[in-house]
């Protein structure tokens, strides 16, 4: 279990995150959405550590990982797909899921792991991650490193960002299997009704605050008159 | 032989390859030729001539260098005639150990004559240990007949204190000429490359690619001049990581000398970027096994 106690951020006097509480279970798909700067990109970077809390705690599984490196994080079961994936100069798709699962794997086990992402695998394992693949592609072997790890958290930001139509169906349907397969907590950062609808749970944040909790159906309904009574009367509140 | 020095310049098997010269403290120390391949030594012992007959396929031949005298000053020259459809892979290095105080200077003048559609995949390795000083100052001379294709593959990682090495190339009709280079500078090394290449022939093309990465309080240059005088192609790409009090210098030079001449140089010096140290720790690595695996990876 994740649990976040009292978590703020605050930048250059400004709140981001305003006394986050939340507790987040095993084998439930947990999709974080709002307004832009709502603070739900900062919220996945203070859980994987690459963001420090300047107030709060973070429980995982019982130890108090507030103190922890990403590194740390990462050993104990915490993995992040990035909004924008990152490119490397000479490392290849092999080399980052080899790094992922931390031991030598064949390349049948690497293609393995990219059929899971829906990619033709064995045209893949050895390209550079690099801009010669394309932002879907880039996206899908992000999502491949994270998958690699199993881990017991998995969060994903903004996993829609930067890919065309036809890559984001083929990404509905790896979130719909992980849906399905996974065993820890699955948090997905994401605008999309799409990727809503797979959710057992839907947190809607504003202003680094959590508006409200609660189940796909009950979310959804909420979330998407929102929307409507936006475009009709152009203001939100 | 010194097969320590010998394993870290070449990486197959030297018995098994179809013809080499072994060069040690200033002098040949074994040799092999066969009737394709065959390695003539200059006569006042400064080097040799390797000629390839025509249609000679999948020749591979080995010229490593060992220098394990310190002190030890030599010029060597070495010329390669390569046939009319031969397809060659050469592989040469020199590896330096100087653990005494003198310093020791191998410069290696290769020239490449490389007739009408033939092939040849180059690679150079330079190596050095011990805690005296190392230098290497390799000149290199191609000149490729129509049709002609030569790789030439380079690198050079720490160990030597000083490089300046010179390439020129002359590219007739449909010739391509690829050239990768590999560099690691630390401490307070010095490492200077200067490409000379003359697109003279009608789709002429070349395509450079230099990785370096400079740490400590070492410094490297990058120089290259590409000169179009005809319908050519020319791709000129410098990457370099920089890390601690390093410095790297890249000057482009492109010039077209012809209005179908396309040139291009890209350029790009920087240190490792945050965001791939971040995602290779969150996949688990430390800071600096990150660091190392990016650096590894780039100059793989």
């Amino acid at each position: 279990m994740l649990e976040l106690i009292d978590v703020s951020l605050k930048r250059d006097n400004k709140e981001i995150l305003d006394k986050i509480n939340l507790k987040l279970d095993e084998e439930k798909f947990y999709v974080i959405t709002g307004p832009n700067g709502s603070g739900k990109s900062s919220l996945a970077k203070i859980i994987m550590g690459i963001e420090k809390p300047t107030e709060g705690k973070i429980i995982f599984n019982g130890i108090d990982i507030t103190d922890k490196s990403i590194t740390e994080r990462s050993k104990l079961g915490i993995s992040f797909a990035f909004q924008q994936p990152v490119n490397f100069k000479g490392l290849t798709v092999y080399d980052l899921l080899e790094i992922a699962i931390d031991k030598e794997i064949t390349k049948k086990e690497a293609c393995d792991i990219l059929s899971k992402v829906g990619m033709c695998a064995l045209n893949y394992i050895d390209r550079e991650v690099n801009t010669t693949l394309s932002g879907g592609e880039l996206k899908r072997i992000e999502i491949a490193t994270v998958i690699a790890k199993n881990p017991k958290l998995a969060i994903f930001d903004e996993p829609e960002a930067g890919i065309d139509l036809w890559s984001f169906q083929n990404l509905i349907s790896v979130f719909k299997q992980l849906e399905k397969d996974n065993k820890g907590i699955t948090l997905v950062i994401s605008h999309q009704e799409k990727i809503l609808n797979i959710a057992d749970q839907i947190i809607l944040l504003e202003n680094g605050k959590i508006k409200k909790i609660g189940s796909k159906n009950v979310m959804l309904d909420i979330i998407l008159k929102k929307e409507s009574c936006c475009k009709e009367v152009n203001i939100c509140e | 032989m010194n097969k320590d020095i010998l394993a870290n310049i070449i990486d197959n098997d030297i018995k098994k390859v179809d013809a080499y010269n072994i060069r040690e403290n200033g002098k040949s120390v074994a040799w092999k030729n066969n009737p394709y391949i065959n390695i003539i030594p200059k006569k006042d012992g400064q080097g040799i001539d390797v000629y390839v007959k025509e249609n000679t396929l999948f020749g591979i031949v080995d010229i490593p260098v060992i220098i394990t005298d310190s002190g030890l000053k030599e010029v060597v020259y070495n010329d390669f005639y390569i046939g009319k459809n031969a397809n060659i892979i050469i592989v040469s290095g020199c590896g330096i150990h100087n653990n005494g105080k003198h310093e020791s200077i191998h410069d290696g003048i290769h020239r490449f004559f490389l007739e009408e559609n033939s092939k040849v995949k180059y690679i150079e390795k330079h190596y050095g240990d011990g805690t005296g000083k190392k230098k290497f100052n390799p000149i290199t001379e191609i000149n490729m007949q129509k049709g002609s294709s030569m790789i030439m593959e380079t690198s050079q990682i720490k160990g030597v204190d000083n490089t300046i090495r010179i390439t020129k190339a002359t590219l007739l009709d449909d010739t391509t000429l690829t050239i990768n280079e590999k560099l690691l500078t630390n401490s307070n090394q010095s490492a200077k490359t200067d490409f000379e290449i003359n697109l003279d022939g009608y789709n002429a093309s070349c395509h450079v690619t230099s990785r370096s990465v400079a740490t400590d309080n070492s410094y490297q240059e990058f120089k290259s001049n590409i000169v179009g005088n005809n319908k050519s192609f020319a791709h000129v790409a410098c990457d370099a990581i920089i890390k601690d009090k390093a410095s790297v210098k890249a000057i482009p030079e492109i010039y077209a000398n012809d209005i179908d001449a396309n040139l291009i140089h890209e350029a790009a010096i920087g240190k490792i970027a945050g965001a791939q140290l971040i995602k290779l720790m969150s996949l688990g690595l430390t800071s600096s096994e990150a660091e190392e695996t990016i650096i590894k990876g780039f100059l793989k």
